[in-house]
Order: C-alpha cells, then sequence, then structure tokens
C-alpha cells in the first residue's frame, strides 16, 4: 500500500458505496435500522471531497484524513466504529508498521470499540478473516465474498441486530457487507 | 469539590428534552447537557455532537448516560478526544439520570451516587 494506491481504494470503495447505497439500507432493514446505505454514502462522499480538497501527500495524511470524515460524517454505529478502524490504522502506519499489522491494528481498534467477538455476526467477522488472508499473502476476492456470506447463518450478538435475535439469522449482516467492499476495493486497488 | 455535571445522549430529541425537563424538576443547578438526534431532528447520533456536550458543560467531572449501544460508542470516542473526566454509566437512561441528577443537586458525592447507580443493574 503507498498513497497512490490509498487514494485510488477509496475513490473505488466510494464507487462502490454510492451504487450499493440501496442494497445496503436493504441490508439493515429486517435485522437494523435502515440507515446503512446512507451513512456509508454520505460519509464517503466527504472523504472523496476532502481528499480532493487537501490533496494528502503521504499514506498517513491520508488515514488521518479518512479517520476524521467517517468519525464525523457517518454517523450511527458505523462512524466509530470504521472511525476507530482508520485511527488505528493511522498509528501503526506512524509506528512503520508493515500493511497486515495495520489492517490487524484496525481490526483491533473495531473490537476495542464494539467488543464483538468472531461469530458474532458483524464486520469483525470479515476483519478477522481478511487481516488473517493478509498476514498469510492469501487475500482473494473469493475469500472476501465467503467471509461476507458466512455471516447470513448466523444470530447477531452486537449492535442493533442483537434486538431481533433469532429473527438476524438468514440476513447477510450490513457491516460485513460494507466490510467486503472495503477489503475487494483494496485489492483491486493494490492490483490493477 | 470539583464541579460535576452530566451528560445525556439520545437517538431523539424528544426523548433527551423529555429527560431533560424531567431532571429539572429535581435538579436546577445541575449543569445538564443533552444531546437527541443528528442535524436537530434526525434520529441518530453522532461523535461531533457527544463531543461538543462535553465540551459546552461548565463541568469538568461528568457523568454521561445514554439510550442505545451506538450513542455508547460514539459518547466512547468523545471522551477520548476530551481532557475532561467522563464516565459512561450502563444503566436505565431515564432513572440512571434522574437519580444521578437529584443526588448530585443534593451534593450527594460520585462514590454514594454509584452505589445507587448499581442497584439499578438487578432485573427482578
Amino acid at each position: 500500500m503507498n498513497i497512490e494506491m490509498g487514494i485510488r481504494w477509496m475513490e473505488l470503495f466510494n464507487e462502490e458505496i454510492q451504487n450499493e447505497k440501496n442494497y445496503l439500507t436493504q441490508l439493515d432493514t429486517p435485522i437494523g435500522d435502515s440507515d446503512h446505505g446512507n451513512n456509508m454514502s454520505r460519509g464517503m462522499a466527504h472523504v472523496v471531497k476532502a481528499i480532493e480538497e487537501q490533496k494528502p501527500e503521504t499514506l498517513n495524511e491520508l488515514l488521518k484524513l479518512i479517520t476524521t470524515n467517517l468519525l464525523s460524517k457517518v454517523g450511527g454505529a458505523s462512524g466509530p466504529l470504521y472511525g476507530s478502524a482508520f485511527m488505528g490504522m493511522m498509528k501503526a502506519e506512524t509506528a512503520g508498521e508493515e500493511w497486515a499489522k495495520i489492517l490487524k491494528t484496525g481490526l483491533e481498534n473495531i473490537q476495542k470499540r464494539g467488543k464483538a467477538e468472531q461469530g458474532d455476526k458483524t464486520m469483525v467477522d470479515v476483519w478477522i478473516a481478511v487481516v488473517e488472508a493478509v498476514e498469510n499473502g492469501e487475500l482473494t476476492h473469493e475469500l472476501i465474498d465467503e467471509a461476507v456470506e458466512a455471516t447470513k447463518p448466523l444470530k447477531a450478538k452486537k449492535g442493533r441486530a442483537s434486538y431481533v435475535g433469532d429473527r438476524s439469522i438468514g440476513h447477510i449482516d450490513p457491516g460485513a457487507y460494507s466490510s467486503g467492499l472495503l477489503f475487494h476495493t483494496m485489492l483491486r486497488a493494490e492490483t490493477e | 469539590m470539583e464541579k460535576t455535571g452530566i451528560i445525556i445522549v439520545s437517538h431523539v430529541y424528544e426523548i433527551a428534552e423529555g429527560i431533560h425537563r424531567l431532571i429539572k424538576e429535581v435538579a436546577a443547578d445541575v449543569d445538564v447537557q443533552v444531546v437527541g438526534g443528528v442535524d436537530i431532528k434526525e434520529i441518530g447520533t453522532s461523535f461531533d455532537t457527544a463531543l461538543a456536550a462535553i465540551n459546552n458543560s461548565s463541568a469538568k467531572n461528568l457523568l454521561a448516560f445514554y439510550d442505545l449501544g451506538s450513542a455508547k460508542m460514539n459518547l466512547e470516542m468523545a471522551m477520548e478526544m476530551s481532557d475532561k473526566t467522563v464516565k459512561i454509566y450502563d444503566v436505565p437512561v431515564v432513572e440512571g439520570s434522574y437519580t444521578a441528577a437529584a443526588l448530585l443537586q443534593a451534593g450527594v458525592n460520585q462514590e454514594n451516587i454509584e452505589e445507587q447507580l448499581e442497584e439499578m443493574h438487578n432485573v427482578k
């Protein structure tokens, strides 16, 4: 990962979020509060606008800009969760860590904030699978899809979906889906 | 003794305002900052408004209450960004904030307030 790839990553992620906005909201309707599409759409629009205006020159500047905008503009639970992730990544980048370790620190910060474990049917399930794959140099689009799809049969233990208990079974978790988009576009930015 | 205030973060403007009205009945002199919803009347919570509530309080020591999980997460992020001492209580938002405010008004210290809040954890 470098600054050019990072900017490309955010542009691609924004495109996907805007394209899939209605689907994200649809996923969030039976098991959440129907705001995930709008929240992510608003947040990513601000991230891309801030990149254009502030023209970050280093990966660290970019991660800081992403953190601030997601934290302030996304709202709901996704704002502090994605904001925490990028804040952790920024700090790990400052410490000179490798990209796999940077992503892992992002995951740890999400878990610190949201207290979710593997199998709770949240974005954490996708982050755990991706971090492990990146550590082993085995990240593929199929692996990301499988991790997202794997949240479907689970019963939600965290977040708004946990209030509906068994009724959450059979639905893909919206945060897992948006995290899937985040990592699909990361992979595309790194390889295309 | 350092001045202690109260912060309440709710997803809904009317809930926050309603609790505020209720509390003022028993704690006219306590600094109570409430946040309800986002962008005035949309449902939700945000980091920015939680931080603003903490900063707007005249108190340096704050007892914080919230309604649903994402309000707590935004409060946690905000308290990490602030120099003030903020403690979040996982208790029913109306009873918890009402009890804390009434006790603060009566000059009760934080330790004794926490003893009363602790009892609210019990499910009978």
